[in-house]
Formats: C-alpha cells, structure tokens, sequence
C-alpha cells in the first residue's frame, strides 16, 4: 500500500509537467487548429534561454524572466506570425508537418550552438524529502505539482472569469459568431499562443532541473502533451489536465505492476480502450466544427 | 505537367550524385568518420566526433605522422543502421585511409563487413560482445567490449562484496541490452542470483516504479548498467526509496557527470571503469584539460575513445614506417602501444587478434561527492 | 498546348525518368546506387501511405510499422533459408490483414483519434520488435539478412539489387495507377472529399476506408520486405515513430493526392538531406528550413508549386488568347 501511495504521488508530479504541455497544446488547437508537433520542443528551449542568460551573468530570477519574455516573445509571437498565419488556411496536415520540421530545427540548433550534452539545471525546489506517514515524497515532487495545479487554476480563472478570456473562449468555439459580435478574433488567437509561450517557460523552468537541459528533451514531452491532449479530448482544457495526470499515473502503476519491459505501449492500449468507449476523449465534447 | 515534374526530379537526383571520390593525395592521411551526430545517440557521437578532432589537431600541429597531415570527414549516421551503411559505403568509396566510427553496435555491424571487402581498417566505438567474434580481421575497438569488463565486475560482486542476490537495472537499447546478457551469463556463472531483472528506457524521467521494485527484491547488491543522465535520476530514486545494498556499475555510474547530477545521492556507488577522465592518470588529466579548453564540457569516455582511434591508427602507422593503408589492420593486430613511446595512447594498451583490446582498467567508489580509485586492475596479460 | 501535345511531354518525361532511372546508376559509386535504392523502397512506403492518406484522407502514423512488420518478416524467413519471395507474400498478406483490423478504430473515430490509435500500435509495433527476442532478435536485432537471387543472378552487388528495387517499384506504380482509376480510386476520392455525400451516393464507405488502409498498409510491408535486404541488417530503432514521421513528411511534402507526390517527397527526404550534406553540422537545420519553406510557399507540397507555376501561365496564355480575339473582333 505505501508503494501503491509513493507511486501514485510519483505518477501524480509526472502526470502534472504532462498536464502543463497538454494544456498549451489545447488551447492551440482550440483557437487555430494547430497541431503542435514542436510542443515538445517548445519546453526544451526556455531552458537554455535561461542558461544563456545566466552564462550572461544574471541571477537566477532574472535569467527566469529573460526566458519567459523571449519564449512568449519567439515560441508564442514569432511562431504564430512566421509560421502559423501563413499556413493557417490550408487545412491541419501542412501546418502540422511545418510545426515536425519545427522540432528537427530547434532540437538541432540546440545541439549544434549550445551543447550535445545534458547541463544541470538549478532547481526551484529545495533538494529534499519530505517525510510524511513513513513515505518520503521529494520536494521537487509537491513543487511541481503545486505550480501546475495554480498555473492551470489562474489559466482557468483567465478564460471563465475575465472579459479577455471569455472572449478567447467564444473565438474558439465559433470565430465566424464571435466576429459577428464584435470580437477581435484575431487577437483573441495571438493571445492563445502568447499564454502558451509562458506556459511552455514554465514546464521548462520546472522540468529541467528533473530531466536536465538537453536538446532532446522535447522527445518523448511532445509525445507525452499529444497523448494527453487527445485522451483528455483535444478540445477541453479539464480536459488535459485530466488526460496527463493518468497518464503520469498509468506509467509508473504498469510499470511497476504488469511490465516494464512494454512500460510505453501499456498507456497506450489502455487509453485506447477510454478512446473506443468515448471517441471524444474522457472529457471532450463533440467537435462543432469539421476540420 | 507530369512530364516536367519528372524532369525536375531527374535534376534533383542528378545533381546529388555529382560529386567525385575525394582523391588520396599522397600528403594527406584521409581518414573517414561516420558517427551518431543526431538522433538517439547524438551525444555519444558528438564526443567521439570531439575527440577525433581534438586528436588530429593535435597531430597536425606536430608534423603529422610520417610527414603527411591528417584530413578527417566527419559523416551523420543520424544513429541509423541503414543511414550509417550508406554513410560508410560513401567513405569507403572514397578511398579513405582508415574508417572511424560508427558508435552503435547494430551501426557497426553493418559497416564492419564493407570495410573488410574494402580492406580499409575500422576503428570503432561499439561495445557490444559479439562484434569482435564475427572473424572480421578489418574491426578494432577503443574500449573494452562487454565481455571484457562484466567478467571483472561479476567477480567484484561475487568474491569481494560476497553477494548472492543481485538485482540488474538496465536500459532496453544497443548499449544497455548486451551487458545485461553478459552479466546474467557471468552472475549465473558465480552462482550470483538475480532476484530482480528491471528493463528501463533510454532518457527515462521517472523512476519511481524501478526503484521501488529493486527495494522489493531486497538484493545484496544492485547491478546498475544505464547512460549517465538516467544513472542519476535512479540513484536519486533509490536513495530516497532508502535501499541499502551496495551500487554497482560501469564506467557510466560513477562518472563525474553523474555525480553533478545526483549530488549525495551518487556517494557510495561503486563501478568498474575502463576509460575515464577521471582516472588517477597524469596524461589522461592532461587530455581532460586540453579538452575542456577547447569544448568548454568534460567528455565522457565516448570523447577518449575518439580520441585513442586516431593514435591507434598513428601508432600502427609509425610501426610500418610507411602509410600503407592495405596494411594498416595487419599492423595494428598484435600492437602494444606506450605511452612512453605515444603520448597520446594515455595508457598502454596491446591490440588482440580480434581486435579487442587489453589495458589496466580502475574500481571506483564515489566518496564525498568525488570519484575515488579503491583498486587497479592490471592488465589481463602483460 | 493541345491535350495530345501534353500527352506526349508526358510519356516524353516519362521516358526520360526511367533513362535516368535504368542508365545512370552505371556510372555512380556504390553510395550512389545504395541511397538510389533506399529511396525506391521508401517510395514504395510513401505511395501506400499515399494511398490511405491523400487518397481516403485517413491519417495514419503507423507506417513505419508496416514497414518493420514486412522487414522482420523478410529477415526471419531469409535467414531461415526461405526465398525473398515468399517473405514478400507474406508481408503484403500479414500487413493487408493488420491494416484491415487497425483500420477499425478508424470507422470509429476521425481524424486526430485515428492518429493516435495509430500513433499507439507504432509504439507497440516497436516494443513487440525489441522485447520478443525469440522472434525477433531483441535488440541486437537480425543480421546478414541475404540478398535474393532473382533469374539466377545473386542481387548482392548493390546495382543488381537496385535494379530490383526498381522493378518492384515499376510493379508498384502500375499497379497504384490502375487501382486509382478503377471504380475503386474514384470511390476512394469521393471518400476523401465528402463522406457524407458518397455515403448517400451509395458508396459502402466502411467498406473503402478499412480497404484503403489495407492495401496502403501491405504497400509499407513491401517496402520492409526490400528493405531488409538492401541493409542487411533488421534492428528495432529503424522503425519507431520517427520513421512513420518522416513518410507522412515525404507524402505532404510531395504532394498528398497527387499521384506523382510520393516519388517527389522522396526525393526531398532521402535525397535533399545527402545533397545538404556539404554544409556538415548544419544540414538538418538547413533541411528543416527549406521544409518549413516549402511548406509555407506552398502548403499543397511540391507538386503545388508546379501546378501554381503551370495555371499561371495558363491563365497567361488564356487572357492573352482574349485580348487578341477581342482585339481581332473590334478590328472592322
């Protein structure tokens, strides 16, 4: 039972980090039907923005704020200007492959101009455990889980309660109504991309000290947000959430309990399954629009 | 409109294949790379690729071997078999003096047979067991292979430790899967069993499931066989799943790196180390200096065998007093190198019939933070 | 240009290609002749995908798995002393049979649904590849996977091999053009462009979608099936995700639902890459820019530019064709 809880709380701060890139990933689906396949990609870069800043010689805090601006700045702003608005109106598949070609070009600039080797990478969280009830759950654990919960809590708060966040939302749920209505849709979709530039800054800041600035990090991340993204229901940010918390979970529990060897086809399978009962995704609703 | 597409394509593929053989000019030593510069072992390759430069800048910058410079082509297996076949076919068309590379075992095992049909030597980074027991007489490791040091480390587990139970973490790829065969071969040997077999993935984040299961088995000792970053992130988990036994590993457990990454967690952890920057070797702490100069990061033992590759072929080169390169694999069989003799060797070593080869190999614990030497291991035959 | 004058540039660039294609492999090097005949297989891969992707609009990314599927297949049977020929039979009828049964879910689901139940079996494809080492060879994988002898002739230099790659894709090609054609490609089609409409045109279309991916899916076991061979050696990471990626780049960038698209993608994915080769560290970024460039320049894929370039000029050549007529009735 104690294995069964220090799993569960394993699987539970994995499953949140999945969570925070599902997220981005929606919202930029919902908005503008991007398939980001450079998600992942996307949480490996701010790393290095920051480390860059810190070689600079900033402080920690400071080197955070240089890799939120210049991740909203050029994953958010200057991806959605120079590679998703001319692209935007030809279907879902081109812009999909365009955001694969993405990925190949900022993992091997980063490998090329920074480094092919993994760097460490200061941890926001203290290096400790916390011992509670005989278990010990790291820090780093309950920090990450904290920051995702009240990064989705605020993103929630945004979209539900705020004029601009309604807004977002009517944008996203029918542009040709919600223009009708006098909102600025194309805006509305910048701002989508905007948010998830300082999301993917803050997966960044809380993933890297775990798995280590490394160019290839956005590999299985990017994988890990689109399985999330799709099990959760692709257009629903609860959704998402949902969708990587079991998965984080659904990891470590068949992993530890079935098979390690097949640890990467288990999930799969078995959300499948969620998939054949609920072809719109646990918490999806139908999709309104054809693609 | 078909007619012209297919025109344009004809053009396209034309022009790829313009380009001649690089010619063997007689000033020159040619030497062809082809390594894991992207894909899944991009970082293996990139130190190999590092260390042979390293190497022959520094060759060249003292006359070359015989008077003729090295020139050296690095090519991208892309850490694809098929891809590294091509890449090698290409190098070998060209007429190089010697093949460096590739990495992977699977890579090497299909390059190794058009070298020999070439009768180009390869030197290669591969550590897989069987790779040197194909009979190819054109192959030659820079390390050891698998079946040269998990014998050392069974019988450190079996006779020093006295272990009875062993639980073996490993990654499920080329690296990881060849010396967990030969370990189970080895601790079965020694009567050494293994209570618990735990496959894990190349660039595995979380491994909360792995540590738990090995507390479970509660083994005398635990066999860890993984690249350093996941090396870490275990010995992280297993402090905190507070598992007792002694750690035990390969060169990739206890190397500096790891260390920076798994901070106290690391201490304790005891490995066999065939090639590491951290050996109590004056000429190895010089080539760490001098790499770090240039590259500004401490290699792996990936970056010295790089390195060793281009002396090997120096050393063998010297020896025939002329670049022959039909010769070259006749030269470097039988070869014990010196340091005395060719700095850049690093440590003696004597190349087999096989081409695998024989050196003095380290035991190392970490202790404070700090990778210690507890006993060296001589040569198997001197 | 008159209807038989492009006819005839047609077979005229036809005729030209398979010069090209039979003729000059003579004066390449061997690494010539090896990446010519690994982009021969990959085609072959790329039309199948084409097939169910550009033809039935069904997204799959389990490609690359069909492909290992009629690798490992050809490298058990092979090396157990089987002929090339029956490992080919096998595979088409083996990934037919899995591509009919994975294309269920795709009745079922739509769209990025789909891909993710193909995205699942690509993963599981893999692990069945690297974990079931009785079968399979586990990670080691399968080595001297034989050349066929074909009319008596070994294939193991690689010009005779690639000959054979080429027929097989000739075999392919035809056989891809007379299906699309057929009733059946047009049912195909009208799948793509609106269900709803072939649907109530009674069209079966449970029926053609399931056949789409079945037969786009025994098209990737061919292409393993050739490619063991052509390498030698079988292992696991050849056929991960990555591999079903870059065929569903080599369709898009080529030109999904064109027939030609497929053999220009991969061109660009195959041959692109070597000819970027010169510019050592940087070809896949230079790579992926052209790609991302392409794209944006023109999203149909390589066969849109040409079709831009090609309406241009006629819309050019029409409105020049009325100015004159209408010049000609104002003249008295």
């Amino acid at each position: 039972m104690a294995n069964f809880v220090a799993l569960l709380i394993a699987g539970l701060a994995t499953g949140a980090l999945y969570a925070l890139v599902a997220v981005g990933f929606t919202l930029l689906w919902q908005t503008s039907q991007t398939i980001n396949f450079a998600q992942g990609e996307f949480v490996m870069l701010p790393a290095f923005f920051m480390l860059a800043a810190m070689h600079a010689g900033l402080p920690f805090w400071a080197a955070i704020l240089v890799g939120l601006a210049l991740s909203v700045a050029i994953l958010g702003f200057a991806f959605k200007r120079l590679l998703v608005d001319p692209m935007l109106r030809h279907g879902v598949l081109p812009l999909a492959i365009a955001t694969m070609a993405l990925s190949t070009f900022l993992k091997e600039s980063v490998k090329t101009f920074y480094s092919a080797e993994a760097s460490p990478f200061p941890s926001i969280a203290p290096d400790a455990y916390l011992h509670l009830f005989g278990l010990s759950v790291s820090w780093q654990n309950i920090v990450v889980l904290g920051v995702a919960i009240a990064a989705v809590v605020a993103l929630q708060f945004l979209l539900q309660r705020t004029r601009t966040g309604r807004q977002m939302q009517a944008a996203a749920q029918n542009p040709t109504v919600a223009r009708i209505l006098g909102v600025p849709v194309e805006r509305m979709i910048l701002y989508t991309f905007l948010i998830n530039g300082a999301l993917v800054a803050l997966a960044s800041l809380l993933i890297s000290p775990i798995y280590l600035a490394k160019f290839s990090n956005g590999d299985t991340l990017g994988l890990a947000a689109f399985i999330a993204a799709i099990v959760g229901g692709f257009n629903q940010i609860r959704g998402a959430i949902v969708g990587g918390l079991l998965l984080g979970i659904v990891d470590n529990l068949s992993a530890a309990y079935i098979s390690t060897q097949y640890r990467g086809a288990i999930p799969l399978c078995l959300l499948i399954v969620i998939i054949l009962f609920r072809p719109n995704g646990l918490l999806g609703r139908a999709e309104e629009r054809t693609v | 409109m078909n007619g012209r597409l297919v025109s344009f394509g004809v053009a396209l593929m034309a022009s790829v294949f313009a380009e001649g053989a690089l010619a063997q000019s007689s000033g020159t030593i040619n030497l062809a790379d082809v390594a894991e510069l992207s894909g899944s072992g991009a970082t293996v390759g990139t130190n190999w690729k590092n260390g042979i430069d390293l190497a022959v800048e520094e060759i060249n910058a003292k006359g070359g071997v015989l008077g003729a410079k090295i020139v050296v082509t690095h090519a991208d297996s892309q850490s694809n078999a098929g891809t590294a076949k091509a890449q090698a076919q290409k190098a070998l068309d060209g007429e190089p003096y010697a093949l460096l590379g590739p990495g992977y075992s699977g890579s090497v095992k299909v390059c190794a047979p058009l070298a020999a049909e070439a009768g180009i030597a390869e030197i290669m980074g591969g550590e897989a067991a069987e790779l040197t027991k194909a009979g190819n007489k054109f192959v030659f490791r820079t390390s050891f292979g698998q079946q040269t040091s998990m014998p050392k480390i069974a019988k450190y587990i079996a006779e020093t430790l006295k272990a009875k139970t062993a639980a073996v973490v490993w990654v499920n790829n080329d690296f990881g899967k060849g010396g967990h065969d030969t370990i189970l071969k080895e601790f079965s040997a020694r009567g050494v069993k293994v209570v618990a077999d735990d496959s894990t993935e190349a660039g595995q984040a979380d491994f909360a499931a792995d540590a738990l299961k090995v507390k479970d088995s509660n083994p005398d000792v635990v066999f860890i066989y993984l690249n350093e970053e996941e090396s870490a992130r275990i010995l992280k988990e297993l402090r905190k799943a507070d598992v007792k036994a002694p750690l035990v590993g390969e060169t990739t457990l206890i190397g500096q790196k790891v260390i920076e990454l798994a901070g106290d967690a690391a201490n304790g952890a005891l490995g066999h180390v065939g090639l590491t920057t951290d050996a109590p070797v004056p000429a190895i702490k010089a080539f760490r200096d001098k790499f770090v100069a240039k590259y500004n990061y401490v290699p792996d033992h990936n970056g010295i065998k790089g390195y060793l590759a281009v002396y090997m072929i120096k050393a063998a080169t010297e020896k025939m007093g002329k670049l022959d390169s039909k010769n070259l694999a006749a030269a470097l069989h039988g070869l014990t190198i010196t340091p005395d003799k060719e700095p850049g060797i690093l440590m003696e070593v004597t190349i087999d019939e096989n081409g695998d080869l024989d050196r003095q190999s380290f035991l190392g614990e970490v202790v404070n933070g700090k990778q210690a030497i507890k006993e060296v291991l001589p040569k198997l035959k001197n | 240009m008159s209807e038989a004058a492009r006819t005839r540039l047609n077979y005229a660039g036809v005729a030209i290609a398979l010069a090209f294609l039979i003729l000059a492999p003579l004066e390449f090097h061997r690494y010539g002749i090896y990446i010519l005949s690994q982009w021969a297989v990959m085609t072959i891969a790329a039309i199948g995908l084409n097939l169910t992707l550009g033809y039935a609009g069904q997204v799959s990314l389990a490609q690359g798995a069909f492909v290992g599927i009629g690798a490992y297949c050809a490298a058990i049977l092979t090396t157990q002393g089987w002929p090339l020929i029956a490992a080919i039979a096998l595979a088409l009828v083996l990934c037919f049979v899995i591509g009919w049964l994975l294309g269920y879910p795709a009745l079922r689901v739509q769209h990025h649904y789909l891909a993710f139940v193909t995205l699942a079996f690509s993963t599981l494809a893999f692990l069945v590849f690297r974990n079931e080492s009785w079968l399979t060879n586990g990670t080691e994988g399968i080595d001297g996977v034989p050349r066929p002898t074909v009319l008596g002739l070994s294939t193991t230099p690689h010009l005779y091999y690639y000959y054979f790659c080429l027929f097989m894709l000739a075999l392919v090609t035809l056989a891809t053009l007379g299906l699309v054609r057929s009733p059946w490609g047009r049912a195909f089609i009208a799948l793509r462009e609106n269900p709803l409409r072939a649907l109530s045109l009674g069209v079966d279309t449970r029926r053609y979608i399931l056949m789409a991916f079945a037969i786009g899916s025994a098209l990737g076991g061919l292409a393993g099936a050739l490619y063991a061979p052509l390498v030698g050696l079988v292992e696991p990471p050849a056929f991960t995700l990555t591999l079903s990626l870059n065929l569903l780049m080599m369709v898009i960038v080529g030109g999904s639902g064109y027939f030609l698209g497929p053999f220009l993608g991969g061109l660009v994915a195959v041959l692109l890459p070597e000819w970027l080769r010169v510019v050592d560290n940087y070809y896949l970024i230079l790579y992926a820019l052209l790609v991302m460039g392409l794209l944006i320049y023109s999203p149909t894929g390589l066969i849109g530019i040409v079709d831009r370039f090609l309406v241009d000029r006629r819309t050019r050549a029409a409105s020049a064709a009325r100015a004159a007529a209408s010049a000609s009735i104002e003249r008295p």
